[in-house]
């Protein structure tokens, strides 16, 4: 043991030695640094190739019908007439009926699991949720066109119709006649979809609460509900808002789901149980069989619409937490 | 069930791919509506010769830009291409086996073959003018049936695809307004309705949809069981969607009349004809960059002319009648030819 001990002093005693393996270290830390940074890159060369090729793709559209398209409802394509307004409504108004629908219903599961719910429950309902997740979209679509379109235009769309008909405005958005699929449809789909992303992220945010706080606000006499209201949400919000960021990025690119149950309609009425389309929709429905240059470019304008409003989005939802950090002074 | 095979097929393609490296294995694109009969006819052929069919259906307008693009031997389109685009890319045309577009409906009580419908009827209802199931229009070519007061829904392809461009072509062909208004493609503005995708989408959007009306190609109503409806044809008369009534659209066609022998079948006169008939189309060149496997894809070609027939009905496609294979078989040997001007295949 001694004799060992004193051979590494010796060892390490030899000056040379020692450089030559710090320089070794010194390599391998470059390479490493190396390796990483060009990971890193690749993103925003991957991310720069995306933006170029949907520019230069989009530009016939752009030369043809300019900011026009943004702004037509007319997807015609005998006259090669394009404009986008239909998908980007269609893409929007999905999405907002997902979020309305689906944000509540992943917090009131994320703070019943982490706040109410017994032990054994909640491993049940956790493995359930994250069963959801796993599922392909394709199945949602399956599962909305064959299973829920036919129950919701049999039983809840003619009650939805009959309950509203006489309020002014709400019977323009659930004007009949019931199709089963439509916009309405596609937005129930979509927040059955993102549930499982914002309530796992949700959940997670909540047990990083440190117990104290919550048994500080206990301590002083605060209901389950004034500890939520009070403390977990406001000390979790940037994790929740992530969390429902990243639902909502999902709701606006669905594709194969939405496709299913949207109907596919280039139009916009009032009515939010008709038939409409959404960006990735009509990318996905028609690109294969689009001919002619105008017709392929619009594909590709549409991609680089979605592109943009996935931006926005998240450039929203950073403007928001700064306001919200401000605002709270943290 | 329907995709799941298609899924497995195109597993099946993507495979084939890799191997054509090796074994001298036919490549084809295009239609996706002949594309049952085509997979069968490749297996069959297969099993006698050990010549495979790598054959991706994409819809006609991938194959067209594929063919044009010379990354497969033959293109396969539901539209024929004009003459002038024939000529301008060098490519020759000929039909391949047809079938029939049939209006589907989903109407409480009423019965395959109960309802009668005609073109001009049909293409209002298209448009939106007709609304509900009792209108006077449908009530008259339907005396004595008891129709509901519901509203119709619509439902029509959401891809672009040739059953559409058939249908519209069709419509166009009826009613004036259609064709000012709407027009004829592969995908056009529908004035109303449920998009769906594939012949499969539009059937299960039928089915599932009360009140609802569409168009399939005749062997998807068939398989899932829809209510298909009888038409008024050119003549007048009132026909049911047969491989006979298809066929007899057939015969009435001048297939010489156009170049290409791109002859839309929808709209043939004659007493037995069924209005909207439908031809799918193969694309190859005329100076084929390499005549071998050209040869080996009209040699295929000309063994499914001979022997498939009765593989085509099976599935509820038409065979082309003789005197058509042989005006094709002669346009092979006349206009395919290699750099030296021999004919690449020749009729034994």
């Amino acid at each position: 043991m001694q004799e060992e001990t004193a051979a590494i002093d010796t060892f390490l005693r030899d000056e040379a030695q020692r450089a030559r393996i710090l320089r070794g270290f010194r390599i391998g830390d470059r390479t490493f640094r190396l390796l990483t940074e060009t990971a890193a890159i690749a993103v925003l060369v991957i991310l720069a190739g995306v933006i170029f090729s949907l520019i230069y793709g989009s530009m016939p559209t752009w030369r043809a019908f300019g900011l026009g398209f943004l702004t037509s409802e007319s997807w015609n394509p005998v006259t090669e007439k394009f404009g986008a307004l239909p998908a980007i409504y269609g893409t929007l108004l999905t999405s907002i009926i997902a979020m309305l629908i689906g944000v509540p219903i992943s917090l009131g599961i994320a703070i019943f699991l982490t706040e109410i719910c017994p032990e054994k429950l909640r491993r049940t309902i956790g493995i359930a949720i994250e069963l959801l997740a796993g599922i392909p979209s394709i199945i949602y679509g399956i599962w909305g066109l064959f299973v829920f379109a036919p129950f919701f235009q049999a039983y809840v769309q003619p009650a939805l119709i009959d309950i509203f008909a006489n309020i002014p405005v709400l019977n323009q958005l659930f004007a009949g006649p019931p199709y089963g699929i439509g916009l309405l449809t596609a937005g129930l789909i979509l927040a059955i979809m993102v549930l499982p992303f914002i309530t796992s992220i949700t959940r997670e945010v909540f047990d990083t609460v440190p117990p104290v706080l919550k048994e500080a606000a206990y301590g002083i006499g605060c209901t389950r509900w004034e500890v939520m209201r009070r403390v977990v949400i406001p000390y979790t919000r940037v994790g929740i808002i992530g969390g429902v960021m990243l639902g909502l990025g999902r709701a606006l690119g669905e594709t194969m789901a939405v496709t299913f149950v949207i109907g596919n309609a280039h139009r916009i009425v009032p009515s939010i149980m008709a038939p409409g389309t959404t960006i990735s929709a009509s990318i996905a429905n028609e690109f294969t069989e689009a001919v002619g240059e105008l017709y392929t470019s619009s594909l590709v304008a549409l991609g680089l619409i979605l592109f943009f409003i996935t931006f926005i989005v998240l450039a929203a939802a950073r403007l928001m937490l700064m306001r919200i950090e401000k605002k709270a002074g943290v | 069930m329907r995709f799941m095979s298609y899924a497995a097929a195109a597993c099946l393609a993507a495979a084939f791919t890799i191997t054509t490296a090796q074994a001298a294995d036919i490549s084809g694109a295009g239609a996706t509506f002949p594309y049952p009969v085509y997979g069968k006819w490749a297996d069959a052929y297969k099993k006698e010769t050990g010549i495979g069919l790598n054959y991706q259906s994409i819809g006609s307008g991938g194959g067209i830009k594929q063919i044009k693009a010379k990354t497969v031997t033959f293109g396969a389109s539901d539209a024929p291409l004009s003459g002038k685009d024939l000529d301008d890319s060098g490519l020759a045309q000929f039909p391949m086996v047809m079938g029939g577009i049939v209006p589907v409906v989903n109407i409480e009580g009423v019965k395959p073959g109960d309802l009668t419908i005609d073109g001009p009827t049909l293409a209002k209802i298209f448009m939106g003018e007709i609304t509900k199931w009792d209108d006077p229009a449908i009530k008259k070519l339907n005396e004595g049936a008891s129709l509901p007061s519901s509203a119709i829904a619509v439902v029509h392809r959401s891809d672009g695809s040739g059953t559409t461009f058939n249908f519209t072509y069709y419509l166009s062909a009826v009613s004036d307004d259609w064709k000012s208004k709407v027009g004829t493609e592969k995908a056009v503005e529908w004035p109303v309705g449920i998009g769906a995708k594939g012949n499969e989408g539009v059937a299960n959007n039928v089915a599932n949809t009360k009140g609802s009306i569409g168009y399939v190609e005749y062997a998807y109503a068939l398989q899932n069981k829809l209510t298909y409806t009888k038409m008024i044809n050119k003549d007048g008369k009132t026909v049911a969607p047969t491989s006979d009534t298809f066929a007899a659209a057939a015969s009435h066609a001048d297939w010489s009349s156009q170049p290409g022998f791109g002859v839309i079948l929808a709209n043939q006169p004659g007493a037995d004809s069924w209005p909207m008939t439908a031809a799918t189309w193969i694309l190859i060149y005329k100076q084929p960059k390499d005549p071998a496997a050209a040869a080996e894809a009209l040699k295929f070609f000309a063994w499914a002319y001979k022997d498939g027939g009765k593989m085509a009905e099976e599935l509820d496609y038409v065979p082309m009648p003789d005197n058509v294979v042989a005006e094709v078989e002669k346009m092979w040997s006349a206009d395919i030819k290699d750099s030296a001007g021999k004919p690449v295949f020749a009729m034994n």
